[in-house]
């Protein structure tokens, strides 16, 4: 039995300062690298002006939803993914639990290598480091593709450097636990991010050609609202953007105090994301206008309008034939890197919480036992020549298939287990002054899994079928299948090691809980 | 800017920064739950 564990001292749980620490940081979270190199491409690339239809619905529809759904069981639980999820639906629930933080531990360790790229893009700014040519200086002189290994041990000093650099100042971070650790962190970073965004934004509008961009953007194309893929992109884009139902949402929430208004942060954190978005959308349109402008062809023919591309290789030329140019590139370099930096946090903070509890463990030991082994696996694997394709693979199948099978797991283990989703709803409800409607329950007990589910057979079979961006099928089964195999496989083990402290002694101690779920609940 | 282009940017900027705003100010002057007992108990649920 897995809550056999003794009863050691129990650690007192830290909690947010309060609810705009809390908002900030998840805020922060939701605010990543995809909002500033993913939507305004996916946007452009599926109908412009007519997709904001199907991402608002997909906002108020899937997004907010499931993000309450994080809420109610972080903040009623009261615990990190596994132990949370353990005492919403038992073993089956702590499985899901460790599922979640195996997913978490496989995107940050791939995540924080694009940070290092950035922060060394925002210094190669200053002297415009790229030359005339940005795509051969990204894969030859920067990474070093040319020649490289598909499984390739050769260091790359320009990643490597910055890499283990950046890793020492987010453990120093994390180990300073929630409030002086990730909570501080977040107020001066999130800030940071807005003010050298929002001046981004200011001077990409200022340029010639920043109007013919915004058209390219938001010019709707209405036919494409009949096109089922558009709103799957949009589904999507919501869906991965806002960092729900992989354990993220859940743990921020359930360091939240008693007293918290769960749907009005949701709701802040819902939109606040979205109008970065937006945000992002003008600033990076409008210079891409000014970049078709300075070559004289439209919008449509520019290439490398989204993701590494977009910003490692499209950026850096338009930069080149900016006035101030280097300014801009720093801009923009650091506004990616404060934006990567908020959700790295997030994401490490669902792995350190999930090994404190279940090993009784102080926030500084947990942050080293999981931090170091993190480190080394990022540096070799991301910091060496074959580190893009790796990247790009192990990406792409633990989005599709490991962060959409933890959400339609959650989804239907809400739904049937522990106090359900009414019991949920009220929860909600007898928190929050904006009441969450009774159509919530269906919609996230059947509709949302049932479009996730969708969503996960379409990307399996397509995987299966054609494999990934043309590598070798044994690859993408080592590197993909893989990295989804063994999060499965450590999730198994992880429900058999029993945990250090009994987790009904836990609950005994933890009034929160004690006041907040029924005993059945818990078995 | 092309008049279709304005409507979608202006409806999107609106909606979506509106709703940031409309979000705020109710989360800093509706009355929580917990100053409410109206909400709680309209629940059946107490809160905890």
């Amino acid at each position: 039995m897995s809550n056999s564990g003794s009863s050691a001292t129990v650690r007192k749980r830290e909690t947010w300062t309060g609810q705009t620490g809390f908002l900030l940081a998840a805020i922060g979270s939701a605010i990543g690298l995809g909002n500033i190199w993913r939507f305004p491409g996916v946007a452009y690339t599926n109908g412009g002006g007519a997709f904001m239809i199907p991402y608002l619905v997909a906002l108020i529809f899937v997004g907010i939803p499931v993000l309450l759904l994080d809420y109610a069981i972080g903040h009623r639980m009261h615990g990190s993914p596994p132990l949370a999820l353990k005492r919403l639906a038992g073993k089956f629930g702590e499985a899901l639990g460790w599922f979640q933080v195996a997913v978490c531990f496989v995107i940050f360790v791939y995540y924080a290598v694009i940070i290092a790229w950035s922060i060394r893009y925002a210094i190669y700014s200053v002297d415009l480091a790229w030359g005339t040519d940005p795509g051969s200086f990204f894969s030859g002189e920067f990474l070093q593709l040319e020649g490289a290994a598909q499984y390739s041990l050769t260091p790359v000093g320009n990643v490597m450097i910055p890499l283990v650099i950046l890793w020492i100042a987010v453990l120093l971070i994390m180990a300073r636990g929630i409030v002086d650790g990730v909570e501080k962190a977040n107020k001066i970073m999130l800030p940071l991010l807005v003010i050298l965004f929002v001046a981004l934004v200011i001077r990409a509008l200022l340029l010639p050609g920043a109007v013919e961009g915004l058209n390219a953007l938001f010019t709707p194309q209405w036919g494409s609202l009949a096109n089922p893929d558009v709103w799957v992109a949009a589904f999507a884009q919501i869906f991965y953007s806002l960092s729900v139902a992989f354990g993220i949402m859940l743990t921020y929430a359930s360091y939240l105090k008693k007293k918290s208004n769960l749907v009005g942060t949701g709701l802040v954190a819902g939109f606040a994301n979205s109008s970065f978005e937006i945000l992002a959308g003008i600033g990076v349109f409008s210079a891409l206008g000014f970049m078709a402008h300075q070559q004289g062809i439209p919008v449509s023919d520019l290439e490398g309008l989204t993701g590494v591309s977009l910003s490692f290789v499209t950026f850096p030329q338009l930069i080149m034939m900016m006035p101030g140019g280097p300014l801009f590139g720093v801009l923009f370099f650091l506004s990616l890197t404060f934006a990567g930096l908020t959700s790295l946090v997030s994401l490490l903070q669902v792995v350190s919480s999930g090994i404190q509890e279940k090993f009784n463990l102080s926030t500084k030991k947990a942050t080293m036992i999981m931090g170091i082994p993190a480190m080394i696996v990022s540096v070799l694997l991301f910091g060496v020549q074959s580190g893009l394709s790796a990247l790009d693979v192990i990406d792409n199948y633990i989005n599709g298939i490991g962060v959409v099978g933890s959400a339609i797991a959650m989804t239907v283990m809400a739904a049937v287990a522990g106090p359900k989703l009414e019991g949920l709803r009220k929860h909600l409800n007898s928190v929050s002054s904006v009441k969450v409607p009774r159509f919530w329950n269906p919609l996230v007990g059947i509709v949302i899994p049932l479009f996730l589910a969708f969503m996960l057979v379409t990307s399996v079979v397509g995987l299966v079928q054609d494999g990934y961006g043309g590598y070798p099928t044994s690859y993408n089964i080592v590197m993909g299948w893989g990295c989804v195999a063994l999060s499965v496989l450590f999730s198994a083990v992880m429900v058999y090691i029993p945990w250090k402290r009994s987790t009904d002694a836990m609950i005994e101690n933890d009034d929160f809980v004690a006041t907040n779920t029924s005993k059945g609940a818990q078995k | 800017m092309t008049g279709p282009a304005v409507i979608l940017m202006t409806i999107a900027i609106v909606l979506v920064w509106g709703g940031l705003v409309a979000s705020i100010v109710a989360l800093r002057f509706l009355p929580d739950a917990w100053d409410n007992p109206k909400i709680v108990s309209n629940e059946g649920h107490q809160a905890p």
